[in-house]
């Protein structure tokens, strides 16, 4: 149990940054018009050569570990002896920071979460992937493959990394029929009303209209991020009729973890880490699921710089980084679900794919990845929808 | 001074270069020029860099976000300052803030004025050097830690419920009072020293002609003291008040489902989204502190610290 | 004015309790660096010493002291050397400004961090500076100008003139009166501001947020970051209670070798 505790440096910062999704500008890809243009036409690497012996990463807190946090959580190092590759990494808070950073060309990847890639894409900072190139590409979840946040038309951009869902925690021994709904955080005549927990970003106002998608038919919620006025008021009201319910928003999952265990908190969404931690705490017992509505959650890429100097030792990365006992270490160390279906053999915890629902294709298709908000809707409605800049007003309106 | 005469009478050794007397009697015969002297780089420091910078700030607060390219829009409009002044929400928050950081301040003065007193005049030579160094020695843990040693402190079967069990009661729960607490307890040694330091400053002989005047202790204390020490409370006021008009960190940390206006500032800034906002949202605080600080002139203060 | 016993014991008690509750979170933080929970779970369910040994193990928090021990001293004596300057100009010299310079001088720190940090950001952005040493060194300096200036001025008004007009007569010309007379009259006053300035700059969080660049830690930012890991924060509070032992070190060399006449203890 202990194993499954090393689980996430810093989900802290990146998650909430993942969340957070900062974004500034969400997308230089969408024009006025309602379906984005092509990216930029890049080459495609079509060889891994020699290594030029160094490689320059931007990555999420916990993703490329070289010991300097924990002595024991070190996977740059056995890279470097591998593959010559001197790696010099620098660790992006924000997915803003990221897109910033890789704007300067001075990288050859980044790990990059849902909200950042299309902007590197369609802003030309990163190149196609050549799948063919990272042997490990072909036993990586299908479900992870050719979606949305880290391809066009077909083209991969990038190699899926880690994915996790954002649930529905609970202490059973305060609630003791096992909710199975999100309408348990959201009841107004909850019997928990003070004791509910939410996550403390913009981005939870998506969760809201998860929840209105599935129980308020009538406002044709399609995709909880692309919402036009009246569902994008319709969540805000949810949101702020919950608040006189919840005791306290959460930011930081130590903050979460501590106020379950000290029974401020009763019910709420979570992060599956924050479970396993309070479990392995054991002071209190706590269950989660994934309601009948469905969940957000976050997806994670390495990405490869369009104007990488070190192209090669970048392709031995990724290839790196998706082999089966790397990726179960940085899947236990920062706590989420490898993309890596062989990755599940090697986990430490054995039981670890099992609890993230690693290799559970219709888990992973409950979750509506997190994606930064525009003013594009992505479909027939043109530029009706909010974005994000609104959504941050709105919280602050919400929480009052 | 006649530089044919060694000044020192031949006890040092080395005389003095010409050029160093020459510029010293220079400076000496021209007071305005040693004053523009002392001035210069203070001056370029806190009016080029700093004021500079609060003035491009907040001209940012006229433009506004593209919001699909994130680029800003450097045409001047009055859109995010409306938003603030219309919506209510801002109002609220602005209110409150200004509530947490009054009580922070006026419970932070009435904890330490007593403290002050014993340390400054009461304590013998040695408990006070002792009791200086206990005030000073928490400044140098960790804000960060303090804060959450705190939320240990005030979670539902913490410390201090863990503490009040046996009277039948318990801790708040986490909003605005906890944040007021730990916002509080954070700002106390800035309030104190301030006030140890004007007392210090407070000539015995004074509370002694009161007294032989024939005035009570407590008497001298209100005449005496605390119109002479007023200004140093002030001074520690400018700590406490505008420390916890900025903060938006012990907050998140002890404020369950409540935020303060530095939030706001800091979610639109943190984000990347809107950075004119938090420029035009920064107005707040800077005019209730300027307020303030043009409130307190007359007191002295400003030369308390 | 005479203290009946029973109001100085009244001020005893008051004290006492005052400092008895600054330092029950003090008391938290050390038990909670022994705490079996990774959260601070309270009360302890059991005690270990691994957050101590993982401190040894951690060239991050290493580094973070170091860099934060850098930018300090840096803004430190920047701060002595325009804090001093300004308390001349202010204290020395009648003209108009005076008012205009103290105020200028308290100006960052009253305004609130978010706004300084914001400011700074944004001045460093549009004039194409990136942010590194230099700008944290930038924003520190500014905030903790005020403290020495504040200590060097109560100081000068003390101190008076007329030891220095002496020294003029007698011929000493102005640097060798500085040298000689001014400074070593001055220098306990400004130990104990540029002490202070430090431990500002050592411990300040929000400024710091906005100036540093990514890779650039200092200590407060790491505490900020390990915080919120569960298997890193206990560490946080290691480093706490490091910090405030070894804080005694500077307290003390200050008040030994300032060696201020005590005014404590006639009533």
């Amino acid at each position: 149990m202990r194993a499954s505790l090393r689980w996430a440096s810093v989900l802290g910062a990146a998650t909430l940054a993942l969340a957070g999704c900062g974004s500034s500008g969400t997308s230089g890809s969408t024009t006025a018009g309602n379906t984005p243009p092509a990216p930029p036409k890049l080459a495609m690497q079509s060889a891994v050569g020699a290594g030029e012996g160094t490689l320059n990463l931007i990555a999420w807190a916990g993703y490329a570990e070289n010991g300097s946090t924990d002595k024991k959580v070190d996977w740059v190092t056995p890279f470097q002896a591998q593959s010559g590759c001197k790696v010099n990494v620098k660790i992006g808070n924000t997915s803003d920071e990221m897109v910033a950073l890789m704007k300067t060309g001075q990288y050859d990847g980044v790990s990059a979460s849902g909200d950042a890639t299309l902007r590197l894409i369609y802003g030309g900072d990163v190149a196609p992937v050549n799948t063919s190139l990272v042997p490990n590409y072909a036993t990586i979840s299908d479900f992870l493959k050719d979606r949305p946040w880290n391809s066009v038309g077909g083209q991969m951009y990038g190699i899926p990394h880690g994915w996790g869902a954002n649930v529905l925690m609970w202490n059973p021994k305060v609630v003791t029929t096992a909710p199975t709904s999100w309408g348990a955080v959201f009841d107004p005549s909850s019997p928990y009303q003070g004791k509910i927990t939410a996550y403390d970003s913009p981005i939870y106002i998506a969760d809201a209209a998860l929840y209105l998608k599935a129980t308020r038919p009538e406002l044709k919620i399609t995709n909880p991020y692309e919402l036009d006025a009246t569902q994008f008021q319709a969540a805000v009201e949810l949101l702020k009729a919950q608040r006189k319910l919840v005791g306290e928003y959460w930011s930081s999952y130590t903050t979460e973890v501590s106020s379950f265990g000290a029974g401020n908190s009763v019910i709420g969404t979570a992060w599956q880490v924050n479970a396993n931690l309070i479990n392995g705490e054991g002071k209190v017992k706590v269950e989660t699921a994934v309601p009948s509505e469905g969940a957000t959650g976050w997806s994670d890429t390495w990405l490869v710089g369009a104007k990488a100097a070190h192209p090669n030792c970048m392709y031995r990365w990724l290839d790196w980084i998706t082999s089966p006992s790397v990726n179960a270490q940085v899947a236990e160390w920062f706590g989420e679900a490898p993309a890596q279906t062989k990755a599940c053999d090697r986990t430490a915890d054995e039981t670890f794919c099992t609890t993230f629902h690693a290799l559970d294709q219709d888990y992973a298709g409950k979750i509506s990845y997190w994606t930064t908000p525009t003013k594009s809707c992505g479909d027939g409605r043109g530029n009706a929808c909010e974005d994000y800049a609104a959504w941050t007003q709105a919280w602050t309106q919400i929480k009052g | 001074m006649d530089p044919g005469v060694d000044p020192d009478q031949g006890l040092t050794r080395r005389r003095r270069p010409r050029a160093v007397v020459r510029v010293s009697g220079f400076l000496h015969r021209h007071p305005l020029v040693r004053l523009l002297g002392l001035l210069s780089a203070p001056m370029l420091w806190l009016v080029v860099a700093y004021l500079g910078s609060l003035a491009l700030m907040f001209a940012a607060a006229l433009w506004s976000v593209d919001s699909f390219t994130g680029n800003l829009i450097r045409v001047p409009t009055l859109d995010n300052l409306r938003t603030l002044i219309t919506q209510d929400v801002y109002r609220t928050v602005a209110l409150r803030s200004l509530a947490v950081a009054a009580s922070v301040t006026v419970v932070d003065a009435m904890i330490a004025l007593p403290m002050a007193f014993y340390l400054a005049k009461v304590a013998s030579p040695g408990t006070q050097r002792l009791l200086v160094a206990a005030v000073l020695t928490p400044l140098w843990a960790s804000y960060l830690v303090k804060a959450y040693a705190w939320r240990t402190m005030l979670a539902n079967d913490g410390v201090l419920s863990w503490a009040l069990r046996p009277f039948g009661t318990s801790g708040p729960d986490f909003g605005v009072v906890t944040t007021g607490i730990t916002l509080g307890y954070l700002w106390l040694p800035f309030m104190i020293l301030p006030i140890f330091a004007g007392l210090q400053r407070l000539p015995d002989s004074l509370l002694e002609a009161s007294a032989d005047l024939g005035a009570s202790a407590g008497w001298t204390f209100r005449s005496v003291v605390l119109p002479l020490v007023f200004p140093s409370i002030v001074a520690g006021s400018i700590f406490t008040f505008s420390l916890s008009l900025g903060d938006y960190i012990a907050v998140k940390i002890v404020g369950g489902s409540t935020q303060l206006f530095a939030n706001i500032i800091y979610d639109s800034i943190a984000g990347g989204t809107n950075p004119p906002f938090a420029a035009a949202a920064a107005l707040f605080p800077v005019l209730a502190v300027l307020l303030y600080l043009a409130l307190i002139r007359r007191t002295g203060a400003l030369e308390n610290l | 004015m005479t203290l009946s016993p029973r109001a100085r014991l009244a001020l005893r008690l008051f004290t006492g309790l005052g400092l008895g509750a600054i330092y029950v979170p003090l008391v938290v933080v050390l038990i909670n660096s022994f705490n079996v929970s990774q959260t601070f779970g309270w009360p302890p369910t059991g005690l270990t010493l691994r957050w101590w040994a993982a401190v040894w193990d951690n060239p991050g928090a290493r580094s973070a002291v170091l860099t934060s021990a850098r930018v300090g001293l840096a803004a430190t004596g920047i701060a002595l050397v325009l804090g001093t300057m300004t308390a001349f100009a202010v204290q020395r010299y009648r003209w108009f400004g005076r008012e205009v310079v103290g105020f200028l001088v308290v100006l960052p720190i009253a305004l609130p961090g978010i706004v300084t940090g914001i400011a700074l950001n944004s001045a460093f952005a549009a004039r194409g500076i990136p942010l590194g040493y230099l700008s944290v060194i930038v924003g520190h300096a500014t905030f903790c100008i005020v403290v020495v200036h504040n200590n060097a001025l109560a100081r000068l008004r003390r101190m008076g003139t007329s030891l220095e007009e002496a020294s003029a007569d007698l011929g000493a010309d102005i640097f060798q009166t500085f040298a000689l007379v001014t400074f070593p009259q001055l220098w306990s006053a400004l130990l104990a501001g540029g002490l202070l300035a430090f431990a500002l700059s050592f411990d300040e969080v929000v400024v710091t947020t906005f100036t540093t660049p990514p890779g650039l830690q200092t200590l407060p930012l790491w505490i900020f970051d390990n915080l919120f890991r569960p298997n890193q924060a206990p560490v946080v509070n290691v480093v706490a209670a490091v910090l405030i032992v070894m804080s005694v070190v500077p307290i003390w060399v200050s008040q030994r070798l300032s060696g201020e006449p005590t005014t404590g203890g006639r009533m």
